[in-house]
């Protein structure tokens, strides 16, 4: 905020500006007043019109500049802390969105933010503006008319007072409203989502009773709510007209008695009235100044928070990806997420040029023990290592930069396909977009689109199959050029034909690097260098495809059932 | 998602949707009438105080007269007092009225959405529709504490005003009015540019949430495929466009209001170099001279407030075209007119013992399709007989729950149909076909309340002791008398206390309760300890006892005691037959059985 307090002295300097000729109309106003009681010549007549158009004129430039600039330099924090609130979200880990949903982190870059924008923008504008106006104002009443000042400010005590305590009466009864608009929303979200239930046992109008009731207590609680704050303007107006009366009623018997003229008294009438807002708008500040402080602590929740996994251990020779090879080591790897042990004492050695394939249940670690090695999760120290380097020592730009990671569940961004698959390269040559696609054999079903590699997927654009999203994701990874390629479970919802043209196209890709496949498929994984069988946490069987059916343990009856599975799929 | 649907933005006004939402006021005429009255009359005592200066400064003090200045002060207070009293009433009256409107219309939406079909809820996520009954239905209550219902007080206000200022004196009413024309052309400006830079703001931020949504839900791959430097370098520019966009509107503002001062002091310096003149030549008082100017500076203030109310009423428009939108959803599935007058006024347990019509139920070549052109059932036909016990088995996708579905007229069947001793289901009455059904699926949906009600749901006719016995006869007993209140102890949300066993014996529970003819079953396929396990076994055995039993089967305890197993295949009805029937057949449910129910028969048999 600091680089801007040029921008807020600026800023200050105008509203001083605009107070000081905003005060000065009623000024002009009363010499009008006061030389039309005694007669007056055209001339100054013209002067004083001309004055007040003048002094309007020149606090409205002020005015303009004043607005420009603050409200201006709040639009430019903003647009820094958003920036800023963004790159934080970068650096931290997949476990730290676990932790944080995305709807909380949505609002606080969206509603806290505004909260916090307010409070430095209009906030701090009004504020100044307010106490200024006010100061100046006391001072120029004082200066017309000390006992009438002292009489008409009788109310403002009592007005603050009244602020004070409907401010808190307000905020009290709205926080039940909003309390039992979670009530609501809780009902509507139970009744919905069991929606079948709720059909099958005839309970529609029970859970209507049960809506109403929820609905007719927020009726209920909006009402006190209104009792009270639908009081708090006309008991403002009340309370600043009374000020006016006294002023009517006591400086009218002083102009009588000569202790005033008749210019001063409407002078002093407009400066009263220009009190009013002040008083209003004082409250309103106050809000917008605690909700900003509380929403800018829940935004250095954000900004403040230390991502888990960096780069700070990195302390090797290689910076960049060029410099791995693509061996790849498991080094007696016990691993707990949450306080259960996921992974239990797991040793492999997966050589550059080779192709391991890891299967096991749901549930077994498989997917735990790939998200290690680019380091989505951080291992223990000394666990896993790449090219005889612990990872954790590498640079994560340069161990990811290696590694072609496709995930079961790709995440594809609302992009055309071609961007979606040159995701990970700076830019990608079209002829270099169209080899990958070829590869993961997405090129077949994008000559079906009507705009080809420019058809849009997600949420504004067309919606792809699993299988197709899956073939865009390994198109994605073959793109980047890895050197070593992880498919966890990437083909699960391609058939098994496309799937073997695929993996005959990738393995001449990969001829010198790395490849771990996780697959439930054991097409997939016969031809594999070593398999690798998880249960539990633990490698329970290792080797080559024959090998392990022979071995009738639970490879081989995995083997068994999925031959009768596709005997059935034939059926 | 929300976030995203406020890209489309429409009319700021929508006569018809205006008037549609006008509709709503109907049933509160009296608070409607009362409060137009007190707008009214507030607005017309607003003007006494620059009135009562005039007579001031012309009359009493130049008379020097203390007692009239003080009846004045006396009347001033009235007008003070019965202003304030207005005032409050009308506010009271049009909150209170925007509340009981927001009341009807929350009904409304929802009562609807109890109706709707279940095909309206696959296509909208839950979130949404909550955003209908509560955000959406929100923004339009802004209508009323905003102050944009109030707008024709403000226009009352501005009537009063120029008659006032015309009866105190014509001549400089027409001086003080000669700058209408540039407040026109100053609001026309405002407003045109306004709602323009308004659309761009919206539309810049709904592209940035969208972008931070997509980029938080991805940000592991974002950070896979070190991505993070070109991210950071579109959302900048994202970013930017919206400041540069909201810089802009700042713009419009910044002129507006200094412009419409700048006027109002146009007017003043007009009033005083005309009116002055007038004053000196005799032809004006000097009180009628500083009541214009105090009506004049009156006048402009609701002009500049009038254009912040254009957001809300923009708002509003765009929540009222949804909700509005919900509400002309049609219902599909209603009750047939064949029973209509049998039961469309009953409901739940009020129904008639259901038992007296149950008959055999028949699917007759039954096709159905979730998306035109992929039917999930082709041409299914089967019956069950009153008393019989019947299991569907199928790979995951063969259409077992589709079956079910059907059955309870959660959707209608696209050819053939199903029919209930002969009556065709669409013929009957909805509620009491689905009283003949307790439903129990895999996924127990628990409500908050107790343990008890979640038993019972809103049927009156269950007591206490019917509770207990349905709780003791499925062995859930003594888990509930372990809880610190029994059957009264409270529920966590979504039954999150509770283990999944025994959220499936409550299930259990209450559908004995409801003691329906026929139980329709969706077997929970998670796994549980053995002892839970026995029980659920014990506890299914008792709720099947006398009933017609359609279960999805995925034990096979449960397979083997069943009169009849209906195989479904890729949505065909491929084998039926009994247990030993089938597996003799060594077709497909001979290899389902071997692949799904090998490894449980292992581990029971141990």
């Amino acid at each position: 905020m600091w680089r801007y307090r040029s921008a807020f002295l600026a800023g200050f300097l105008c509203i001083v500006a605009t107070t000081a000729l905003t005060l000065a109309g009623p000024w002009v106003l009363k010499y009008a007043i006061d030389d039309l009681t005694r007669g007056v010549t055209a001339a100054k007549l013209r002067f004083y019109a001309g004055a007040i158009l003048g002094l309007t004129a020149v606090g409205g430039i002020f005015r303009f500049l004043q607005r420009r600039i603050m409200i201006g330099a709040s639009r430019d924090i903003e647009f820094d802390l958003r920036n800023d609130f963004f790159a934080r979200l970068q650096l931290f880990e997949p476990a730290y969105f676990h932790r944080n949903r995305t709807g909380d982190l949505m609002s606080r870059a969206t509603n806290d933010l505004n909260a916090v924008r307010m409070m430095i923008g209009p906030a701090v504008m009004y504020l100044s503006n307010t106490v200024l106006t006010f100061i100046a104002v006391i001072v120029l009443m004082l200066s017309l008319n000390v006992r009438l000042t002292l009489l008409s400010l009788i109310p403002l005590p009592i007005l603050s007072v009244a602020v004070y305590f409907f401010g808190a009466a307000i905020h009290r009864r709205f926080d039940k409203i909003q309390e039992q608009l979670s009530t609501i929303s809780a009902v509507t979200q139970e009744a919905l989502a069991g929606v079948r239930v709720v059909r099958a046992y005839r309970q529609e109008r029970f859970e209507t009773g049960r809506f109403r009731e929820a609905n007719t207590e927020y009726v209920r609680r909006n009402r006190t709510l209104i009792r009270v704050q639908g009081a708090f303007f006309p008991i403002m107006g009340l309370l600043m007209g009374i000020g006016a009366l006294l002023v009517l009623w006591l400086g009218a018997q002083d102009v009588i008695n000569g202790r005033m003229t008749v210019g001063e008294l409407v002078a002093f009438n407009s400066y009263l009235m220009m009190l009013a807002w002040p008083m209003i708008a004082f409250g309103w500040v106050t809000n917008l100044l605690q909700r900003g402080a509380a929403s800018w602590k829940r935004m250095l929740e954000v900004l403040a928070a230390e991502p888990a996994i960096t780069d700070a251990g990195a302390n090797t020779d290689v910076t960049s990806r060029d410099q791995i090879r693509g061996d790849v080591e498991f080094r007696e790897l016990t691993f707990s997420y949450g306080g259960t042990v996921v992974l239990r004492n797991i040793s492999a050695k997966l050589p550059a040029g080779t192709t391991t394939a890891i299967v096991g249940a749901t549930g077994s670690g498989k997917s735990t023990l790939l998200n290690l090695l680019p380091r989505l999760n951080d291992p223990p120290p000394g666990t896993v290592f790449v090219d005889g380097i612990d990872v954790r020592d590498l640079p994560l730009a340069a161990v990811r930069g290696a590694i072609g990671f496709v995930p079961q569940e790709p995440f594809l961004f609302s992009a055309t396909i071609a961007d979606n698959i040159a995701f990970g390269v700076a830019d990608g040559a079209r002829e270099d977009i169209e080899r990958a696609a070829h590869i993961a054999r997405l090129d077949k079903d994008l000559s079906d689109f009507p705009k080809g590699y420019d058809t849009v997927v997600g949420e504004r654009g067309i919606t792809l199959s699993g299988g197709q999203k899956q073939r865009t994701a390994i198109a994605r990874a073959v793109m980047t050029d890895p050197k070593i390629l992880v498919l966890d479970d990437a083909l699960s919802a391609v058939d098994t034909y496309t799937e073997e043209e695929i993996l005959s196209r990738l393995s001449g890709v990969m001829r010198s690097r790395t490849t771990i496949i996780v697959s439930h498929r054991i097409s997939t994984v016969r031809t594999a260098d070593q398999i690798l069988v998880l249960d539990d946490g633990a490698i329970v069987e290792r080797g080559t495809h024959d090998e392990l059916v022979a071995r009738h343990g639970l490879y081989a009856e995995l083997y068994r059932k999925q031959l009768l599975e596709e005997e059935l799929a034939a059926s | 998602m929300s976030i995203h649907e406020e890209d489309v933005l429409g009319k700021a006004y929508d006569a018809r949707l205006m008037r549609r939402l006008i509709t709503y006021l109907r049933p509160y005429k009296p608070e409607v009438v009362l409060a137009t009255a007190a707008i009214i009359g507030h607005s017309a005592l607003e003007l006494a105080p620059p009135f009562l200066v005039k007579l001031v400064i012309d009359r009493y003090i130049p008379a020097r007269d203390a007692g009239g200045l003080s009846l004045i002060a006396v009347v001033y207070l009235a007008v003070l007092l019965g202003s304030f009293a207005l005032d409050y009433v009308q506010t009271w009256l049009l909150q209170l009225t925007g509340q009981r409107i927001m009341f009807d219309m929350r009904m409304q939406i929802y009562e609807h959405l109890q109706r709707l079909d279940l095909k309206f809820y696959d296509r909208n996520p839950v979130g949404r529709l909550m955003t209908r009954v509560t955000t959406d239905v929100d923004v339009l209550n802004d209508l009323f504490t905003s102050g944009v219902v109030s707008v024709f007080g403000d226009v009352f206000t501005l009537v009063g005003i120029m008659v006032m200022m015309i009866w105190i004196d014509w001549r400089l009413a027409i001086v003080a009015f000669s700058v209408l024309p540039l407040i026109w052309l100053v609001t026309q400006w405002f407003r045109r540019n306004v709602r323009e830079s308004y659309r761009t703001v919206r539309i810049w931020i709904a592209r940035i949430n969208a972008y931070l949504q997509e980029r938080i839900t991805g940000m592991a791959t974002v950070q896979l495929f070190r991505r993070e430097a070109r991210d950071f370098a579109e959302f900048d520019r994202i970013d930017r466009t919206y400041r540069d966009a909201n810089v802009q509107s700042i713009f419009y503002y910044a002129v507006f209001y200094p412009a419409i001062e700048l006027i109002s002091a146009i007017a003043a310096a007009l009033i005083i170099w005309f009116g002055g003149g007038w004053v000196m030549m005799g032809a004006l008082t000097l009180g009628s001279l500083v009541a214009s100017l105090q009506y004049s500076s009156r006048f402009f203030r609701p002009i500049s407030d009038m254009s912040e109310k254009f957001n809300v009423l923009q708002g509003a428009m765009a929540s009222s075209e949804r909700i509005f939108q919900l509400l002309d959803t049609e219902v599909e599935i209603v009750s047939g007119s064949g029973m209509r007058d049998a039961g469309s006024e009953r409901h739940g347990s009020r129904i008639p013992d259901p038992r007296s019509r149950l008959g055999r139920i028949a699917f007759e070549n039954v096709t159905f399709a979730y998306v035109p052109g992929e039917p999930v059932l082709r041409n299914v036909s089967f019956t069950v007989d009153p008393g019989q016990r019947v299991a569907l088995v199928g790979a995951t996708g063969s259409g077992k729950t589709t079956i079910v579905s059907l059955l309870l007229r959660f959707y209608d069947v696209q050819q053939g149909r199903i029919t209930i001793g002969g009556v065709d289901v669409r013929d009957m009455d909805v509620h009491e076909l689905r009283s003949m059904f307790g439903l129990v699926l895999q996924d127990v949906h628990l409500f908050s309340g107790t343990i008890g009600g979640n038993v019972r749901l809103g049927n009156e006719s269950i007591d206490e002791a019917a509770v207990r016995r349905a709780v003791d006869a499925v062995h859930a007993g003594p888990f509930i008398d372990r809880l610190p209140q029994g059957l009264d102890t409270p529920v966590a949300e979504r039954g999150a206390t509770l283990s999944v066993g025994q959220k499936q014996l409550l299930s259990f529970a209450r559908a004995l309760a409801f003691d329906p003819p026929v139980l329709v079953l969706d077997e929970a396929t998670s796994s549980v300890d053995t002892e839970t396990e026995l029980l659920i076994r014990d506890a299914l055995k008792v709720v099947m006892r006398g009933r017609t039993t359609i279960a999805i089967a995925h034990r096979l305890s449960t397979i083997q005691d069943m009169d009849r197993i209906l195989v479904l295949h890729k949505g065909e009805l491929r084998e039926a037959g009994t247990h030993q029937e089938l597996l003799a057949q060594r077709g497909i449910y001979h290899r389902l059985y071997q692949l799904q129910f090998k490894d449980r028969e292992l581990v029971n048999s141990r």
